[in-house]
């Protein structure tokens, strides 16, 4: 056991790291995008004379180390800084919005993890029966599509046409948690959507992978129930590839939600940045940048966590 | 409100200085009345209900600075806050809104705005003469980054002449300036020590500021105080930011929404066709150009430029870009709605054989350029350009048509590249126009253009007083800028609002979208 | 054909025979476009939005080229596209992750580090910041979309290659003394071969996603050619009042998905080695 918290302690020290690496690139990235602020924000009304005057003013003139550092200094005293454009305080700006994406991505993932996992278990069970290839269909077709196609249909079909539920999620600060769970459906459905086929095909094909083994077949000599088979033997031993797609597909919906956000209006991280990126708002960008870059490492660290935990043998590498 | 007294209707007799001051003062009346001309259709406003706007724009990182106001959103919302010097109301006329009136010196450089008495701002504070200066000076100043800068440069002196005058001395004279001060970047802001508060959201508008989550909703509250009468119905209003165009149509169909802006226009016909919606259209002077920087090859040939300018189809970017929700453009910004519009100026149309003959007056047999495009010069430039390179085609030319990011695309690629697409909103004025993008040296030239008669024309009319000399003037400028300039304008789009019928409104203004941007103020719940 | 091949392709259960003439069709669509298209992919041939006819089976588009042509060709681009970026993710990013589970220590560290520091930057976000500085031609495209796919592609490979090598067949490969090379190419690839493949279906057809949220951002492909995740894009408004031109592009996408997959999975269950087929 105590390999795996000196491995834990590893991975987060590491993960430290990784966070200054990130936005070490995050910064020349930004940096090396064509125009600044200044430009951005007045965009088609820039002249020469207030873009100059508002780069004074941010500071914008200063040397880009001498800025990346400045930042670096005030992360480590532990303050995110203002943002550039508007002058707000980024843990105001970002707080509401994180727990706005964690919301949507938690109810999207209690609904997409479980049905994956038993849809990828039963495709398995009866593969290659209607039912297997039934499900393998509209889980494809549902994936070829863009999400933001996705988004449009079911708003056609459950907004417009059914008018069950409401077409864009306005959710703003006073609503309680039945409403609040109410305007996310569609998104969290059309999320579903996305990421499930993903998912429930990989725990088809990791079980389906094992079913070969000497000891699965030992076991149907034995004459154990198809089903007990394939949750008692081969399941567990097919952990590991599935967990590391679930966390994939987890990460996803924390990170990569931006189409969705923007098509049902929902106030998530994913929109902040890319606005504060076309807008060059370096510290903005900084600050949700490295909460993404928190986010995937942690999910990994439990997805490798529980990978060796699921097999043990990980623990004893050459 | 007479003809009389409109001053915008070319040869009504006035001089232009008794007009401006009877203009204010029934401008000033009009404001009382509200909405009477126009209203035909409509019941009698009546007060109530929260108002939710979806609108196409608003990013994160939007500030309630005027400086800095850039699209749609803050614009609506900045007018639902705050009042200028003037307005312009919803039939294109000029009227004082803060200035209860305001006069002008024989040589059109000075100008006199006499302010309302008795306005208070939301925090209780009375407008006077140092709020008008402070909020003026907010653009003027060494520091400012105000978009309004340029605007404002003409400007000598700003003074108080007691509590309730301000006097505005320029460089030369200038017989538009108080249409400049009706701009939605320069609003009345209240002054703390000499400075414009302009981050609290403080005006005299007839909503106080409840709430403002840049980007994505905003939460306005009518003002009780408001000086205005008889406009602002609405309880409560809240703007959206939805930019994503089906998502705004969705929203508005689900009832999430009372009104968008910008539809999209290939579903215009089929959602005016859906019941409880109601679709407004209004051509203004919104255009899509194609400037050429004249300053370098091969665009410093003009025959080169006129090649280009025939070898559009106009009629059928109107009919498949604009959905044929538009009018063709003449190559020159001034609109069909705007006082000195050139009427007699034939309508230049697609001809292959007019572009082959240009060329072959450069000494070309074939011609191949770039063309910069991306969607975020404007709706629908993607599409124009491939356009125009399979009917240029036809001409012998080979428009190489490259889709720039839209990420950037104003600071890289507008006034960068050598040929590329933009846009315009419009502006009141034909001076405010041509000074903005026609006159040499001006920063937003797009096209580096420069013509030694235009550039006089210009100086000419901008302080000539009597209409119809200024009529003469616009008529010739409009002309050259058409066969000369390095801008292929080939298209004015309309602006298109979609409603619920519970909402009701008088006519709906042409010179920005959603109601000249005042449909806080002006429209109202049946 | 050899005897041989005809029989075992006989031998392929219904779906996989369907998904195997889907991609047969959509190759013979990709490879003789030119000649198969009515009209030339770029001509606009009526007015927009036609409707379905005889001259324009599909009607016309927003500018009024035919339908029909533009999904022809655009099959010849997206397949194209799509095919050589996933091959390209998965020689990259599969070799790396087998390489690092085979390697172990401090090259596996590095590759971890790096993908990780990689993959902690949004997808969206990195491939905006990339084209924004690179600008969008296909080859450039072709590569960031593979670069970014291959780290994807690199964790899974690591994930199953590492289950494999500590298994006792690669041990015994160790002591024999065979090389590294021998190790990963022999004993690790093809037993990580199924759950690699099966990821090789879907990240097929991801490509196609990417590429049509990238036109979301305003970085697709270079008009005027035609690709469908673009072409979803450009008509999904009409969908929202139950005009159907946005599905077709997207069927396409999704019978490709549904024929590529339905032979992957064919290919799966030959390798598992299951008797049990009914």
């Amino acid at each position: 056991m105590s390999k795996i918290v000196k491995m834990v302690a590893q991975r987060l020290a590491l993960g430290l790291l990784t966070l200054f690496t990130v936005s070490l690139i995050i910064f020349l990235g930004v940096q090396l995008l064509p125009g600044d602020l200044a430009q951005a924000i007045l965009g088609q009304s820039a002249t020469p004379e207030t873009v100059a005057a508002f780069r004074r003013e941010l500071g914008l003139d200063l040397p880009a180390y001498v800025r990346y550092f400045d930042w670096l200094g005030g992360m480590l005293q532990g303050d995110f800084g203002h943002s550039l454009a508007n002058k707000r305080e980024i843990s105001e700006l970002i707080g509401q919005r994180l727990l706005n994406t964690l919301f949507l991505a938690g109810v999207a993932a209690a609904i997409a993890v479980p049905l994956a996992l038993i849809l990828g278990i039963m495709a398995a069970l009866y593969r290659n029966t209607l039912f297997d290839r039934a499900i393998n269909v509209a889980t494809l077709t549902s994936i070829s599509f863009p999400e933001f196609f996705v988004a449009y249909i079911l708003i056609m079909l459950l907004a417009i046409k059914m008018r069950w539920l409401p077409g864009i999620s306005n959710i703003s600060g006073e609503i309680d948690l039945a409403e609040r769970l109410y305007r996310v459906v569609l998104p969290a459905l059309t999320l579903t959507l996305v990421v499930v086929a993903h998912m429930m095909r990989m725990t088809r094909a990791a079980i389906i992978n094992l079913l070969a083994s000497p000891y699965i077949e030992m076991a149907m000599l034995k004459g154990v129930p198809r089903w007990r088979i394939i949750t008692h033997h081969a399941l567990p031993n097919a952990l590991s590839p599935i967990i590391n797609v679930v966390v994939i597909n987890l990460a996803y919906l924390v990170v990569g939600v931006v189409v969705v956000e923007v098509v049902f209006v929902y106030p998530g991280l994913g929109q902040l940045l890319v606005d504060s990126v076309s807008k060059r708002d370096m510290p903005v960008v900084q600050a949700s940048a490295l909460i993404f870059a928190a986010t995937y490492i942690l999910l990994n660290l439990t997805a490798d966590l529980l990978s060796i935990l699921s097999n043990p043998r990980l623990l004893h590498p050459r | 409100m007479t003809d009389k007294t409109d001053i915008r209707k070319p040869g009504a007799g006035f001089t232009r200085r008794e007009a401006l001051a009877t203009g204010a003062a029934a401008g000033a009346l009009a404001a009382g009345l509200s909405l009477a001309p126009g209203m035909a259709r409509a019941a009698s406003p009546k007060k109530g209900g929260r108002l939710r706007i979806g609108i196409g724009q608003g990013a994160t990182t939007d500030s309630l600075d005027p400086a800095t106001i850039t699209d749609t959103y803050m614009q609506v919302v900045n007018y639902g806050l705050r009042n200028c010097l003037t307005e312009i109301d919803g039939n294109g006329k000029l009227i004082g809104e803060l200035a209860e009136s305001f006069e002008v010196s024989k040589d059109a450089a000075t100008w006199t705005f006499h302010l309302r008495k008795d306005v208070t701002f939301h925090n209780g504070k009375t407008l006077d003469a140092d709020d008008v200066i402070a909020s003026l000076a907010h653009h003027r100043t060494e520091e400012s980054k105000s978009a309004a800068k340029s605007l404002l440069k003409a400007v000598k002196e700003i003074k108080a002449d007691g509590k309730n005058t301000v006097v505005i001395v320029l460089e030369s004279g200038n017989a538009d300036f108080p249409y400049i001060v009706s701009d939605y970047h320069m609003p009345i802001l209240p002054a703390k020590d000499g400075k414009a508060d302009a981050l609290s959201g403080i005006g005299t508008g007839g909503y106080i500021l409840d709430k403002f989550e840049p980007g994505v909703r905003t939460f306005m509250k009518r003002n009780p105080n408001y000086w205005k009468k008889n406009v602002a119905w609405f309880d409560e209003i809240e703007a959206l930011a939805i930019i994503d165009p089906p998502a705004r149509v969705a929203a508005l169909s689900t009832g999430e929404v009372d009104v968008i802006d910008r539809v999209d226009r290939k579903i215009v016909d089929q959602l005016k066709r859906q019941q409880g919606v109601n679709v407004e259209e209004v051509t203004g002077n919104q255009h899509y150009t194609f400037p050429m920087r004249c300053d370098q090859d091969p665009f410093k040939d003009n025959n080169i430029r006129m090649a280009l300018k025939h070898a559009l189809d106009r009629e059928e970017m109107v009919r498949t870009v604009l959905s044929g929700h538009g009018s063709v453009g003449n190559d020159h910004p001034i609109g069909p709605s705007q006082t000195f519009y050139n009427k007699d100026l034939p309508q230049r149309v697609y001809d292959a054989d007019k572009a082959k003959f240009y060329l072959k007056q450069a000494g070309l047999s074939s011609l191949k350029v770039d063309l910069s495009v991306a969607d975020a010069a404007f709706d629908g430039a993607v599409d124009a350009g491939v356009l125009y390179k399979e009917k240029a085609a036809k001409a012998g030319i080979d428009i190489n048509v490259i889709r720039e990011p839209n990420d950037g695309y104003w600071s890289n690629v507008w006034l960068v590249k050598g040929w590329c697409a933009s846009y315009w909103g419009g502006r009141p004025t034909e001076d405010w126009m041509f000074t903005t993008t026609y006159a040499a040296g001006a920063s937003w030239n797009e096209s580096f253009w420069n013509n030694e008669r235009f550039n006089q024309l210009l100086l000419a009319g901008r302080t000539e007083l009597n209409q119809d000399k200024r009529r003469e003037i616009y008529y010739e400028m409009q002309q050259i800028c058409r066969d000369d300039s390095g801008a292929v304008i080939p298209m004015f789009a309309n602006y298109i609002i979609a409603s619920s019928n519970k909402v009701q409104h008088g006519k709906v203004a042409a010179n920005w979208d959603l109601d000249g941007l005042k449909v806080c103020e002006r429209w109202w719940f049946a | 054909m050899s005897r041989s091949a005809i029989k075992f392709l006989k031998s392929a259960p219904w779906s996989a025979r369907f998904g195997m003439a889907v991609i047969l069709f959509y190759v013979t669509l990709a490879v003789f476009a030119p000649l198969i298209a009515p009209y030339g992919e770029t001509a606009i041939v009526g007015p927009r939005f036609d409707l379905w006819g005889e001259a324009h089976i599909f009607g016309t588009d927003n500018l009024g080229r035919d339908m029909l042509t533009r999904l022809i060709f655009g099959a010849r681009n997206t397949i194209g596209i799509a095919f050589i970026t996933t091959c390209l993710a998965f020689a990259i990013g599969g070799l790396a992750g087998l390489l690092a589970a085979a390697v172990g220590g401090w090259v596996d560290q590095a590759l971890v580090t790096l993908v990780n520091n990689m993959m902690g930057i949004p997808q969206l976000i990195f491939a905006l910041l990339i084209l924004t500085i690179t600008g969008t031609s296909i080859p450039v495209l072709i590569v960031v979309i593979a670069v970014l796919d291959s780290t994807r592609v690199f964790r899974l490979s690591r994930a199953v290659a590492m289950n494999i090598a500590v298994m006792d067949f690669v041990e015994v490969a160790r002591l024999r003394g065979e090389g590294l090379w021998w190790i990963v190419t022999r004993e690790i690839l093809p037993n990580a071969m199924p759950p690699l493949v099966a990821e090789f279906g879907l990240r097929f057809c991801f490509v196609f996603l990417f590429i049509s949220a990238l036109s979301f951002l305003g970085l697709g492909i270079q008009p005027p050619t035609a690709d469908w995740g673009s072409m979803v894009r450009e008509n999904a408004s009409l969908i929202t009042f139950g005009d159907i031109t946005p599905l077709l592009p997207a069927g396409a996408i999704a019978l490709l998905t549904v024929g590529v997959n339905f032979v992957v999975d064919w290919f799966l269950h030959k390798t598992s080695g299951l008797r049990d087929e009914k």
